[in-house]
């Protein structure tokens, strides 16, 4: 999935590119804003973000899997590229769902 | 009748290093020749004049000092346009200290990629936009004129993004020629554009 949807453009190292995509690879804001990530895939972002020091402000579209996609796809960023970021669960992935502003 | 055996040994081995040169060759001329007057004329890309991301005037005559590699995009694209741009990067970084190879970047969708919108993109894409032009087109011409760099461009609602196009990086000499490209989408597809460059270089800057 994450092939398929978000490695067009967070690439296949994970490293996005230049000051239009953030990085996913030892990313410090998606290691501080676990609880973010699902709004964020299913949603998408239009906000202003700094990861590792670098300010993002392009657009993120969102895509609408389901509960079960979303985890698979945060556990699979989670590990990759030399991350350790402790695994979501189905339940957790719910719930933030649940209280996403828009 | 030993030394005969050693003589066509030699042969032999003069003939393979000779057919191993065969990639010193000039690049092939892409496209179709058309018959205008009576003569067979390679394809051209025709003239073409828009802004730039500094909302000035260009067109494809300030090119004909110089080699480029040309590519389509827009901004919003959520399939192949960044690992496309990706791709023109390194071709970037190969050539950054040389004066004679420019790149240049065509928006499909100039409604929402307005000059200064292309402006920023490229800032944050973190190139140089003396070395790296970043196009805004009109809708009418641009499809058409991607048509004339092989490049497949239209709008189609039903598809993520808006648009369909490829994602080819097209070589193109100081006369307008297409002379090579890559895929865009296939990183490995890169070196040979990079190693086409150089060749180019060699042909169209000989060194005397």
């Amino acid at each position: 999935m994450y092939e398929v949807y978000c490695q067009n453009c967070h690439m296949d190292d994970g490293m996005g590119l230049a000051k239009l995509i953030p990085p996913l690879a030892n990313a410090d804001y998606l290691r501080d804003n676990q609880e973010m990530i699902p709004c964020i895939i299913y949603h998408g972002q239009n906000d202003t973000i700094v990861v590792n020091g670098v300010t993002f402000t392009q657009e993120m579209p969102g895509e609408k899997y389901n509960e079960v996609q979303i985890t698979n796809i945060i556990n699979y960023i989670n590990t990759a590229w030399g991350n350790q970021i402790e695994p979501v669960t189905l339940d957790q992935v719910k719930e933030r769902l649940a209280k996403c502003d828009n | 009748m030993k030394f005969k055996f050693l003589f066509f040994v030699a042969i032999s081995a003069m003939f393979v290093a000779c057919k191993s040169d065969q990639n010193s060759g000039p690049l092939p001329y892409l496209g179709k020749q058309k018959m205008v007057d009576g003569e067979a004329t390679k394809h051209i890309i025709p003239d073409w004049e828009y802004v730039n991301q500094d909302s000035l005037s260009v067109s494809n005559k300030d090119l004909t000092p110089y080699i480029y590699v040309a590519d389509f995009f827009f901004r919003s694209c959520p399939t192949i346009c960044p690992r496309v741009m990706k791709e023109m990067k390194e071709i970037y970084k190969e050539f950054e200290d040389d004066q004679r190879v420019k790149l240049v970047s065509f928006t499909i969708d100039p409604k929402r990629d307005t000059p200064e919108n292309l402006k920023s993109y490229a800032t944050n894409l973190q190139v140089d936009t003396d070395k790296w032009w970043f196009i805004h087109t009109e809708k009418e011409s641009i499809y058409d004129l991607a048509n004339e760099y092989f490049v497949v461009a239209y709008e189609d609602k039903d598809i993520p993004g808006g648009f369909d196009h490829s994602g080819k990086i097209i070589l193109v000499d100081r006369e307008g020629h297409v002379r090579s490209f890559s895929e865009g989408t296939e990183p490995e597809t890169t070196p040979k554009l990079i190693a086409d460059i150089k060749k180019l270089l060699n042909e169209e800057f000989p060194q005397n």
